[in-house]
Order: structure tokens, then sequence, then C-alpha cells
């Protein structure tokens, strides 16, 4: 590929995007942070290893078995080296990235497991923030009701920003694990990551990151991170649904019990105990998703062919352009930054005296445009700002400025219809 | 196109000027209903009369245009009327929102509730436009209690 970024020809590689609605409107999709599209790349892949590659992976001894499992473990090298996993053994494919964070999170107080690290029980703490995914806060919730633990979280400021001004106070010498979006599919907000990691070392603490709105969208390293967990889902990054990735280091996994019992993550077996086979695949009981995994080796190889600075760098222009473009709408706010700074291509908005479903609806029936309305699976953020709800727009490597020129004009004729 | 046609003047002029929207007592019964896939919820109080009249409905919420039009025009054509009059406009608001778009509504029971036809087409949309009717079924099972 060209090093220059060339947005039409990447849209070529998405054949959904040339099709029409019905009515004849060209579609304007700006839900990728809902999921993305697929490029032709990634399902001619999963269509090669259906029709001629296929069958069951790591226990079958044949030319297909061999060339299913090659696949399936090609694409964790592939994963691991796209987030910069030290090992390709540290990639824990999951279903999805809520079966990642809920993975992290039946590791603690797990009474088979005696890692200190891991026990929790009255007196522990468990911190989380305002802005978090559902995903990111009800399994921390469960956990606190199973263990008798104690769930904390950080507020967000009126700018949607995580409000760092009581950190010492959240993070103590209680606190076993922090657990926080790398970048808020809400706002846009991406949080600061090094500021948190250094208060929770100091407290002897774990951190994990949903990553689900970063990986996709810009370099992210976990080496660099420094951080202990991070998870992510395939579905948001041109690959296909039903695969996710927790990515942890090694000694941890290795201190983690089990999670689902199962065919394949076991050493041995007997009537009355088992013992395990190491990480990953002692996280990855019964058949997992072979030919998902293999789409999400090509989705990260057709990322790296773009370029994650490339993509970041695009999504950063669009995203300057929107702010600027929305902010001549009457009665339009933003909510969350309103700069660039530390912050990705997510904009949610609320149209004073329109409800978003409403917005949402005229924006899809007469214009095509694809955005997502209502609380984005984020209910504790929306009550924080006191809305019931708003309208996301969310950009990927495929938009264009002319597309955010669409939802412009779309926002301008709803607000004429409810005038 | 389609949602156009949804968006009938009737339920925009509802939405942009609620009839009878407040909370009034004396009440018999008070409901709150919510839709959780979209936030909207609505808290309704019914008052009943003698010989079976509905005396007042009276209600609070927020949500869409379709959520908060439809408890405005539930307001305007059950206060006043019988609970059985009322009852038979239910039922035929809910075959009319659960037709899919394929069910022939009976103007002469709807009254200017036939105005949420559109809505059928829109399956997202149809607890929208049910949320304040099956609050006013509910308060009128908890009156008779």
């Amino acid at each position: 590929m060209d090093t220059a970024f060339d947005v039409e020809r990447i849209r070529k590689d998405f054949p959904v995007l040339s099709r029409e609605l019905p009515g004849g409107r060209p579609l304007v999709y700006l839900d990728s942070g809902n999921s993305s599209q697929k490029p032709v790349q990634v399902i001619e892949t999963m269509r090669e290893h259906l029709a001629v590659h296929y069958a069951n992976v790591g226990r079958a001894m044949h030319v297909l078995g061999a060339e299913s499992t090659e696949a399936y473990e090609a694409a964790r090298e592939k994963v691991a080296a796209f987030v910069g996993a030290p090992s390709r053994d540290e990639i824990v494919f999951t279903k999805n990235a809520s079966e990642a964070l809920n993975l992290v999170a039946y590791a603690f107080g797990n009474p088979i497991n005696e890692d200190p690290r891991f026990t929790m029980g009255p007196g522990d703490e468990i911190v989380i923030s305002e802005m978090e995914h559902h995903s990111n806060i009800v399994p921390w919730q469960l956990l606190a009701r199973r263990t008798g633990a104690t769930l904390k979280w950080f507020s967000v400021t009126d700018e949607g920003r995580l409000d760092l001004s009581n950190l010492d106070e959240l993070v103590t010498e209680r606190t076993k694990i922090v657990s926080i979006a790398h970048q808020s599919n809400v706002l846009g907000t991406v949080n600061p990551v090094a500021r948190v990691l250094e208060r929770v070392r100091q407290a002897g603490a774990l951190m994990m990151l949903d990553a689900s709105q970063s990986v996709p969208h810009k370099p992210v390293d976990v080496t660099a991170l420094d951080v202990d967990f991070l998870a992510f889902t395939g579905h948001k990054a041109v690959g296909p649904s039903g695969i996710g990735v927790l990515w942890a280091r090694a000694e941890l996994l290795d201190a983690m019990p089990p999670f689902l019992g199962g065919g394949e993550m076991i050493e041995a077996v007997w009537m009355d105990r088992s013992t395990y086979a190491p990480a990953p695949h002692k996280f990855e009981a019964g058949t997992p998703p072979i030919v998902e995994a293999v789409g999400l080796g090509a989705a990260v190889d057709y990322l790296s062919s773009v370029g994650m600075d490339a993509i970041a760098a695009h999504e950063r222009e669009l995203t300057r352009y929107a702010l600027e473009a929305l902010g001549e709408v009457p009665g339009l706010r933003v909510v969350g930054p309103t700069d660039l700074q530390d912050r990705g291509g997510t904009v949610s908005f609320t149209l004073e005296g329109i409800h978003p479903h409403d917005v949402g609806q005229i924006m899809d029936d007469e214009f095509g445009v694809a955005v997502r309305v209502g609380h984005h699976c984020a209910r504790p953020l929306h009550l924080r700002f006191g809305i019931p709800a708003t309208t996301r727009a969310s950009f990927y490597l495929y938009n264009t400025p002319a597309e955010i020129d669409a939802l412009v004009r779309g926002l301008h004729h709803v607000r004429k219809v409810f005038a | 196109m389609i949602a156009e046609s949804m968006y009938q003047e009737l339920i925009l002029e509802h939405y942009k000027h609620p009839q009878g929207r407040g909370l009034r007592d004396p009440f018999d019964a008070e409901v709150h209903h919510v839709n959780p896939t979209c936030g909207d919820e609505i808290t309704m109080r019914v008052k009943l009369g003698d010989g079976d009249k509905v005396e007042d409905v009276s209600y609070d919420g927020q949500g869409c245009s379709i959520s908060q039009a439809a408890a405005s025009v539930l307001h305007e054509l059950a206060t006043g009327s019988t609970v059985g009059e009322t009852l038979a406009v239910v039922e035929e608001f809910t075959r009319l929102m659960q037709g899919r778009g394929q069910v022939e509504p009976d103007e002469d029971v709807l009254g200017d509730a036939v105005a949420f036809a559109g809505v059928a087409k829109f399956p997202a949309r149809v607890k929208c436009a049910l949320l304040a009717w099956m609050a006013y079924k509910d308060a009128l099972a908890r009156s008779a209690s």
C-alpha cells in the first residue's frame, strides 16, 4: 500500500460501503465504535479457511487439523505482534471483550486459587470509573457481590475527563485491581494510563485496560503501556464478531485459576480432579471460534498494512473537522472533550429539545446516515451528565469529510422537522 | 421516505405541546413503566369515577417524540370515556402496533391514535408507542384491585 493515506482506495476494500440503501440512498456509516465494517481481505480469508482448510484445532491428527491449527495459532502470533505482546502465549482468545473482562474478574476471590494477588474478600477494593462501558462495570459489581469486596470509581469531570483529584484516596493499599477504559466509547476521551498506573504500582495493585475503543484506532503497545491486563474485541477492528482478546502478563496467566472448564484446557483428567494446560490454552475451553480467530489475524494484517499511525492521523483529521462542523449546529452540545488533546474519533452530542431516537431515525431513513443513539451501554455516564441518551458518531479509517457533511446536513433537517 | 410518514403532524404537535401532562391528585393508582432498551419512562396516575368513568389520566415522563406524544394522545382519548371504551382502544392500538405495518387500523375505535399507524413499520419504535398504553392498562388493573 502507498505511504500516503488514500481513503478512496481503502473504501474499495469494504464492499458494504458501495451498496445502496432502499430508496437509492448511499450508506454513510458513522457507527464503527459500535461495530466496524469488514474489508474483502478479511471476508476472503475466512471464506477460504471455511472452504479448504477447516477442521478442529489442537486435537485432530490429519492434514486439515494441522492446517487449521496452524492458521489459528498464526492468528494468535499476529495479534501478539499487533499489540506488542512479548509472547504469543500471552494472547487468550475469548468470544469478545466482555468475556475477557469477565475472565479476569473471575480470577479474583476464587477459593481454588491462593495466589495473594488474586485473593479477594471484605476490606479489599476494586476501582473502576464512571465512564466505563457496562462490560467494565457489571463484572466488577458481580465480583464485589461474590466476595464482599468494595467497588469504588473515578468520577468524570464536566469536560469528560477522568477526575484524578482524589487518585491517592481512591487507589490505596486496599486496592487489588483498577480497571478503566483506555478510550471512552462515548466521550472519545483517552485516559492518562501512565498517571493512574504509577499510583497503582505504589499501592501494589493490578491494572486492566478495556482497550476495545483504542486498539482498532491507534498503535497500542502493551509493553510500553506496562499494565497487567488488556481486553479488546475483533469486530470493532475490521474483524469478525465472535472473537475477542485478553492479553495478560505470562506470570499472571500462570497464577490465575482456569475460567471455564472443558476440552483442550486440560493436561490430564481423572474422575475426581484435573490438571490444566499451560496458558493460553488453560483459558480456552471447548472448540474455539476458529474461523473468527483466523479472520482477526487477517484484520490485524490489514490494519498493519494501512499503518496504525496513518489510521490515527486520518481519524484525528476527521475528528477535528467534525468538532468544528458540529459546533455550528444550533442547540448542539458535545458531551466529551471539544479539543483534540487525548481524544479519539468518537463524538457524542445532544440536540436541544429533540430526543436522540428521533435524531437517529430521521438520519437513517432520510439520509442513510447510520449513527448510534441511546446510552451506548454506558448508562452511569449519561446519568452523571443528567441526560437519558446521546447521539454518537464514530469514525474509522474508511470515513471521509463528505460523510461528516452529510451528518451535519441531516442534523439541520432534523431540527427543521421538530422546529 | 418512510420515517416522514411516522412523524405525523399530529404526533409532532402532541410532542411539542403535550396535553394533560403533570401528575395530579386525587388518583386511584400510580404506575411507573420504563423501556430499558432506550430509557424512555413514564409515571402515570388514573382516577376513576362513577359508572366506570375515567375522570383523569395524569402523567409525567421523558423520552422520544413517539413515546411522549402517545401519552398525550392517550390522555385526550381516555379522560371522560368509560373504562370499557378505553380498553377497546388499548386492544386495537396494540393490534395495530404489533401488526408490522400489515394491519388496517380501525379509525372509529382509535380516533387520533390512528396517527401512530406508521410506527408499526419500525419494530424498534413499537415499544415507544406502547409504553404509555401499557402503563395505562396496568394502572387500570391496579385501580380495580
